[in-house]
Parts: structure tokens; sequence; C-alpha cells
């Protein structure tokens, strides 16, 4: 048992010195837990660490902790245990894995409140903002090599060329392996190490926060996301970046995803209430706004563009986006457009598509689309329309449709792969001239009072 | 999408004052002389996403008054048909690869007459279009939008170069003048 004592009499060893290490070079390094209960634990450390979170500019009300060992820690501790159990057993005492304490466990216990009273948060296992400490400890990296040749299963390649030996490789392995075997290969008390671990990472991250709204667009000639080919931007901005922009500094994130209840083409107004959209926003650092800064960031947003406009603007949870996606397909949507035909028209022609009522449609996918599209027929629904004769040949027409219709296409027939059409219906040569969403039928996210 | 802006509305035009969907999101190309047939001139309709439209030129024989078609068949030989193409998922598995010469259809007409429609690009063939089976007037109706032949959607890398070997707008006009006056001359 002497082995396993942290003050070996007489040892002298040289520690080497990282950036965080042990000052103290006449202690000698644990054979176990590498120097980690024995320099690691010290308020001078947590201190170090805590200025590096403080450094990095997080906004953060609690933390969760996030300790990385080197994976032949597992392999020193299970040596560790099996002499215990010996010992324990010489005793006729038994020994239990949860009858000892976890490396991990007892570390986490210690430095919990010395990091919660350095930072002055609490530590909470659910929080978004996560600070991560790795240790290595290079010297002993071979220990676990002993592994692969008794499990070989347990150590599959990794995907990126980074080592083999996991820690869940490796604590996979050791449950696997017996006993008598592991003692074979593996010293027990383990060799005591020369050097204690070193810190190799402290990492500081924050878990994405959502913002949702209702995005009006006032452009025919703005595309939903940025349109560039072969590196060459073709149109100027997008409806993303044109709100997300303003996000992604407020919020000092890293990037961002935009998401939205179906999307419009770029000639396409968006009228009405608007479309509901969402953004994730990645590793923010900054997540704490009154209702009121939102409010100002939504008119900032407002203000800094004609292009679109946003409204019930809003932090919503990761949960909350299921209900704008769940519009996408069994939402309506309504429409208006202008329609051009070639024979000329009077209002008789066109009054008969006010009675037509829930109007099935089969649209083979739009050439304009098949590129990047599978080969499919959809059927869709026209639920009503509702015409206004503009002069011979135009006609201004409203529809209400299921979502995913493709109206173009049911204009102008798209070669006659949209049956019936607007066409077929009015035996013409028709096309749409304009198109307008006016509304999008989805009650989410809920609407503020501006 | 388009890709230009709102075209001009014209206050009560009948002719194209108003560019249609062809002329918005289609270029022309045209192959004359396919497998050595004089004025069998097909127009391949070729959409800013690469995709082709296979149909007719208004200068062949099946568009000129007077022709009536008796039927069209997608039955190349025994087993290839283009009705059989099946076509699934984003990458389009399943669709029948064609080459320049690869027939489509076969039209046959009441005066006994019988004309091969080539596909005239290389790619994978999307889809027949059935509705002129059922009603072969459409042909002859809308040759340019719903009397279309076939849909062939080329090679990504491929997309200019498969329009190599044809005539634009202009040449085909230029090819058609030629033509004329040649037979003119002769007759």
């Amino acid at each position: 048992m002497d082995n396993l004592s942290q003050n070996g009499e007489g040892k002298v060893s040289i520690i080497e010195d990282g950036s965080i290490a042990s000052k103290n070079s006449n202690l000698n390094v644990c054979n176990v837990c590498l120097g980690i209960l024995q320099d690691f634990c010290e308020k001078e450390f947590i201190k170090k660490v805590c200025q590096k979170v403080e450094a990095s500019g997080f906004e953060f009300t609690n933390l969760v902790l996030s300790i990385s060992f080197p994976p032949q820690l597992s392999v020193r501790e299970h040596a560790a245990w099996l002499l215990v159990k010996q010992e324990m057993g010489k005793q006729s005492l038994s020994l239990g894995r949860n009858d000892t304490v976890q490396l991990k466990e007892a570390y986490k216990w210690i430095t919990h409140p010395l990091f919660s009273e350095e930072l002055g948060v609490p530590i909470d296992g659910k929080s978004l903002f996560e600070v991560s400490v790795v240790f290595a400890h290079p010297e002993t990296v071979e220990d676990c090599h002993f592994l692969r040749a008794i499990c070989p299963d347990c150590f599959k390649p990794a995907k990126n060329k980074q080592s083999v030996f996991t820690r869940m490789a490796v604590m996979k392995a050791l449950n696997k392996i017996k006993e008598e075997d592991f003692r074979k290969q593996f010293p027990c008390p383990p060799n005591s190490p020369k050097a204690v671990c070193s810190v190799v990472e402290i990492e500081c991250a924050h878990g994405a926060v959502f913002v949702a709204g209702r995005y009006n667009k006032y452009s025919r000639n703005l595309p939903q996301t940025p349109w560039i080919i072969d590196g060459e931007r073709k149109l100027d901005s997008s409806v993303e970046e044109l709100i997300s922009d303003h996000l992604l500094t407020v919020f000092k994130a890293d990037s961002f995803n935009f998401s939205s209840s179906g999307r419009e083409d770029v000639d396409v107004r968006t009228l009405g209430n608007g479309r509901p959209f969402a953004i994730e926003l990645v590793n923010p650092h900054r997540v704490h706004f009154t209702s009121q800064e939102i409010k100002e960031l939504q008119q900032k947003i407002n203000n800094s563009s004609n292009k679109i406009q946003v409204r019930d603007l809003q932090l919503v949870t990761r949960e909350a986006i299921g209900h704008m996606k769940e519009g996408e397909e069994e939402k309506t949507k309504t429409y208006s457009a202008l329609i051009w035909t070639n024979k000329a028209i009077q209002r008789k022609d066109i009054e008969f598509l006010d009675d037509i009522k829930d109007l099935k449609i089969d649209q083979k996918t739009p050439l304009r689309v098949l590129h990047r599209r599978p080969l499919a027929v959809r059927t869709r629904i026209i639920h009503s329309m509702e015409t206004h004769y503009v002069d011979e040949h135009h006609f201004r027409l409203s529809l209400k449709t299921q979502a995913g219709t493709y109206i173009k296409e049911f204009v102008h027939g798209d070669f006659g792969r949209t049956k019936p059409n607007i066409c077929s219906l009015m035996d013409v040569t028709a096309d749409i001239l304009e198109l307008d969403v006016e509304s999008v039928d989805v009650d989410w996210p809920p609407a503020l009072d501006d | 999408m388009a890709n230009e802006p709102e075209t001009p509305v014209a206050a009560s035009a009948a002719e194209p004052a108003v560019p249609s969907l062809v002329d918005r999101y289609f270029t022309r190309w045209y192959k004359a002389d396919v497998k050595g047939k004089p004025c069998e001139e097909h127009c391949i309709l070729q959409h800013s996403n690469r995709i082709c439209v296979i149909t007719l030129a208004g200068s062949h024989p099946v568009l000129q008054s007077g022709k009536a078609i008796k039927s069209i068949s997608y039955q190349i030989s025994t087993n290839c048909s283009g009705l059989q193409n099946k076509v699934s998922g984003k990458f389009k598995w399943g669709a029948q690869i064609l080459t320049e010469l690869a027939p489509l259809c076969k039209i046959y007409c009441s005066d006994g007459e019988e004309y091969t429609i080539s596909s005239c690009v290389r790619g994978q063939l999307m889809e027949v279009n059935e509705n002129i089976l059922h009603k072969p007037s459409i042909l002859q109706e809308k040759p340019s939008t719903e009397g279309y032949i076939a849909v062939v959607l080329p090679k990504f890398e491929e997309s200019k170069s498969i329009t190599e070997g044809l005539l634009t707008q202009k040449q085909y006009e230029e090819v058609m003048v030629k033509c004329i006056n040649a037979t003119t001359a002769t007759s």
C-alpha cells in the first residue's frame, strides 16, 4: 500500500515545468492520479483557469465543467482498484466497483466549489456554458497499448487521424479484460512517472441560442440565401443575411443557421404578417437580453433595409423550432398573382374560377428545380380562388393553397406537367407576371405587441 | 427561380410584347440534319439550370400544314421504351443514358411517313411526354411547350459543352434561309 502513497520518502523527482504545473519539486508524482489530485486541485490552478474563462468574453450565469483525463489514468485506476480489492480480500472483505470513488468524481468534488467561488456562479449540469479542461500525460501514453492486443475489437480505427486509444475505448477494454490477463501485462502497483500531467486545453463554449420572428420581403430582387455561382455573387445580399448579420454581431456568435417555414423565389414578395423564421446562433458570447433590447434590435434591423422587415422578434427554445417546420407541410398559404393571357378575356371568362373549391392538381417536379430535386408527382389542393379583372389580357388571382404548391406552374402549366392549370381551365395561354405571398398561415412564433 | 427582373407589362398585348415562358427561362438551340435527314430539325430548349427539353423545330415536316399524325410511340426497340424510364432520387438513379443520336420516339403520319426524333444531347432521360401519346394534335398545336417530346438532364460538367454541336437561333435562321433559297432555285 505504501507504493500508492503520495509521499515517497527519500525520493527526489525532477518535474518538468508546464505553463500550469507543479511548483513543489520535492513531491513524487502519484502513480495513480499522475499528479492531478496533487497539483491541479489547488486554488492557484483554479484561478489560472478562471482567468482564461473570464478573458474569453462569454456572458454566463452558470456553467458546466467538462474535465478530460488522459485515458491511461483509467488503466492506473483499474490497477489500484485491483490491488485494494486484493488486500481487502485478504481480510475477508469484499470490494465492489461502487465502493470506491472515481478519480473524476473526487476531482469534481474538490474543484467545483473552488470554480464556483472564483467565478461567482453555480455549477449546473444543465448549463449551456461549458468550460472544458483537457489533461494529457505524454510520458505514459503507451500504458494503454497492451489492451489492444487483448481486446482488439475495442480499438477500431478512428475517423479522424487521432489516437485509437480514446477514453471510451479504454474503459470498454478494461470492463472486458480478465483480472489475470491485466495483471500479467500491467504492473500493479503502476510505475511512478517523472512528471505530472499537463493541461493541453482550456476551452469555453456556449450552446446555441435561438431567435425567431416573421419577415416581410418587399423586394423582387432578393434571394432567401446568398446566391453564389463559381465563387461569384450573382445578387446583392439575401433575406437571411439582412436579418442574421445584425444578430451575429449583437450576440457575438461564431456563425448562424437560418431556417424558415417554407420560402419564396427571388422575384416574389412576402406581404401580410410575414413568414416565420428561426435563427440558430452558434457559440454566442452574449445571451442575456431584455425584451426591450430585443425590440430595439428589431428596430435596428428594420431601419437598416427597406427590402425586408421583421416582426415578433424573440428568443425561443430549440424545441419551439418544431412548430415552425410543422407549418411547412400542413398549413395553408395565400397568394396573389398577376396573370397575362394571350387571348382577350372578359369578366365572365374568369368568374367561374371563383366557384372552384378544393381543386386537386397534380404537379410533376417543375423543370426549373428538376436539376436538384427528385422527379415526382405531387398532388396538391387549391382550396379557393378569387379573381379581379384588370383588362383584356390581365387579371389578378388570389389563391389559398395547400403548403408545397408551386403557384407559378399552376398558372403557366409548366409544359403541361402541372394538371390542371389556369391555361387548361381557361383554354388560353397564360403566364404569371407577378406573385406575392399574402399570408403564411402558421401561428408561430407568438405575436408580440409592437 | 427567375433570373431576370420583372418583365414589362404591355397594356393590351396579345402578341409577345411580354416574353413567353420559353423566352424568359430557356435558350433555343437547333439541330439540323439529324441522322442526315434534311429538314427534320429539332429544337432543344435549354433552361438556365441546364435541363434540356427536346422539341420539334418549326420547320419540321410534322409541323407543316396538312400533316396528320396517326400515332406516336416511345417503343424504340423490344426492350427499350421511354415510358419505362424510372428515375429516383435527387441524382436520378435509373434514368436511361442517352447519346446525341439516341432515338426518343417515332411519329407515324397518316400519309405513311415515319419520323424518328432523336435526343440531340447527351444526358439522363428524365421523362417522355405522355400527353402527346393520348392527344398527338398537341404536338402540332403547341410544339414548344405542351407538345414537347422529352426532358433530358445533362451532366453538370457538360452543361455548356453539350450545345457545342448545336446551332443558335441566329445560325438556324441563316441555315433556313439558305435551305429555302436552294429549294426555290431548284424548283
